[in-house]
């Protein structure tokens, strides 16, 4: 009983924190049907600023939100400086410059900062233990699994209930039409961008919360949990990506519980020998996305 | 209300339409006729926005909206039934609604009053109001994107191929409610293949022919021209 309790928590806060990565990622593919990937860069803007914040005496509700904001800014800054010049003209162009912008954010935080490693401000929360029904799990867990329900929830509610989700919902589907009647591509790519830095910065802190530091390359492992999350759920539906997260959750954490620890370290093959067995059942995902619509 | 002046459009090399020049004038229903590839849909999609202009101009009460972003023609009160229907299928038809009023999404009155009004106007939409619109049948499909489209209270309605693949019972049905919007005193341009029902309903009608206007006149004009075969299959008369 203990274990599975130990289990469900660790399957469900890792699956949070992957669920909101991958959203984050297939909230701007949905709609531009390109893959931003500068993504991870987000999540290390969000930790240089609970680093560069970290002497200030702030509280630490604070330091985060400011940490959030810069990641929101950074993801808007993405499309204004990587997107927006090329977007009408080419793929291919927007994969390089996306990849650039991915690079030279890395490369200032080397050059300005630091490449060592650098130790980000957490409350004492995060490193506190809870006992439930005997299971000893860190209390972060459960903040995440928290924060996880509250930000779906909350998501589900802007694009369900506000013209403007239903607007970028409908943009996924088919742009041209959505301009037709109105709505603007710019402030929906913009919205997108911005909605994807928030779940990223969110993210971030969950996710450095569980390292306590901060690198440049910090990035990069949730971008590619947040590609495989999406190519597992189908990377054309908003759903399918939340659940994408939480199934490559459960591969991982069962992964972690059954190998020996010699083949522990080998963990990521056996999971994407599973991704590809997935995809030759389902080649398009487990869920298929609406119809297909125009790349603007 | 509506001015094209030898409008143009090319794809790449081909050119689709080679200078067409029409007018509408308030509260008048006006049908492009002509066969496939005559240039129809892209006048109708060069004035809504979605493909540039190579040449000429279309004004709207007086203002050039030439090659505008599709978001600011709808916004100046053009809107648009593309032929392709293109609700939005994962969208409910209430959802769909409520895009369609984008553009005054400030107003929830007015928008509310004419959420009613289609729903008196197409009832069976308001049956459906909360299915995905890509569970509609192709009829009901085509009533929900007119509606859509008369949600942003539109100076203007441009309508490409309202008939097409319907079961000619539904045609009917369609047919009956462009009557009826134009009776309200919507400004229609209508483009459609099928000629008999576009007669039917318009006050003037346009010939085109190889992304020229071939013929010009009223509907009883038209109908009665004994060439109208030969303009519309492009035997020179």
């Amino acid at each position: 009983m203990t274990f599975a309790i130990q289990f469900v928590i660790d399957v469900l806060s890792l699956g949070g924190a992957y669920a909101l990565m991958a959203l984050g990622l297939v909230i701007v593919y949905g709609i531009l049907r390109l893959v931003n990937f500068a993504y991870g860069e987000l999540i290390m803007v969000a930790g240089y600023t609970m680093f560069l914040f970290s002497g200030s005496g702030l509280p630490w509700l604070v330091m985060a939100a400011v940490a959030v904001i810069m990641a929101v800014l950074a993801g808007i800054a993405t499309d204004y400086v990587a997107f927006r010049p090329v977007r009408a003209k080419s793929v291919t162009a927007v994969l390089i410059t996306s990849f650039a912008f991915s690079t030279l954010l890395q490369n200032a935080a080397l050059l300005f900062i630091s490449p060592r490693p650098q130790t980000v401000p957490l409350p004492a929360l995060f490193s506190q233990t809870v006992t439930i029904g005997g299971a000893i799990t860190p209390l972060r867990n459960l903040i995440t699994i928290a924060a996880a329900v509250i930000l779906l929830a909350l998501f589900a509610l802007l694009m369900r209930r506000t013209v403007l989700g239903i607007a970028m919902r409908a943009a996924a589907t088919n742009f041209t039409m959505a301009r037709m009647l109105g709505v603007p591509a710019n402030l929906i790519i913009s919205s997108a961008f911005a909605i994807s830095g928030f779940l990223a910065g969110v993210v971030g802190l969950l996710w450095i919360g569980r390292i306590g530091t901060v690198v440049p390359g910090i990035g990069l492992e949730p971008l590619l949990v947040a590609f495989i999350a999406t190519v597992i759920g189908g990377m054309r539906s908003l759903s399918g990506a939340v659940i994408g997260g939480f199934l490559l959750a459960l591969i991982d954490t069962t992964l972690n519980y059954t190998l020996s620890q010699d083949l522990l370290k080998f963990r990521d093959a056996f999971t994407f020998s599973l991704v590809i067995l997935i995809l030759l059942w389902r080649p398009e995902g487990l869920v298929k996305g609406p119809a297909t619509g125009q790349r603007t | 209300m509506l001015e094209v002046v030898d409008l143009e459009v090319r794809y790449g090399a081909i050119r689709a339409l080679r200078g067409i020049s029409l007018t509408v004038k308030k509260g008048e229903l006006v049908a492009l006729i002509g066969a496939n590839g005559a240039g129809k849909s892209s006048a109708m999609m060069c004035i809504a926005g979605a493909l540039k202009a190579a040449g000429g101009s279309v004004r709207l009460v007086g203002e050039d909206i030439t090659s505008g972003k599709p978001e600011s023609i709808v916004r100046r009160g053009i809107a648009t039934v593309p032929e392709t229907r293109d609700v939005f299928p994962d969208l409910t038809v209430d959802e769909n609604l409520t895009l369609g009023g984008y553009t005054r999404r400030g107003d929830a009155a007015g928008l509310a009053e004419d959420r009613a009004k289609m729903f008196a106007l197409f009832p069976r939409l308001a049956e459906r109001c909360g299915q995905p619109a890509g569970t509609l049948s192709g009829g009901e499909q085509q009533m929900l994107v007119i509606a859509r489209a008369m949600m942003s209270r539109p100076k203007m309605l441009l309508l490409d191929e309202p008939s097409l693949g319907l079961a000619p019972v539904i045609v009917d049905q369609i047919f009956a409610m462009i009557a009826q919007l134009k009776a309200a005193g919507t400004t229609i341009l209508l483009v459609e293949q099928n000629v008999a029902k576009a007669l039917s309903v318009a006050d003037r009608v346009y010939v085109m022919r190889l992304g020229r206007i071939a013929a010009s006149g009223t509907a009883a004009e038209i109908s009665a021209a004994t060439d109208l075969s030969a303009l519309y299959l492009g035997a020179e008369p």
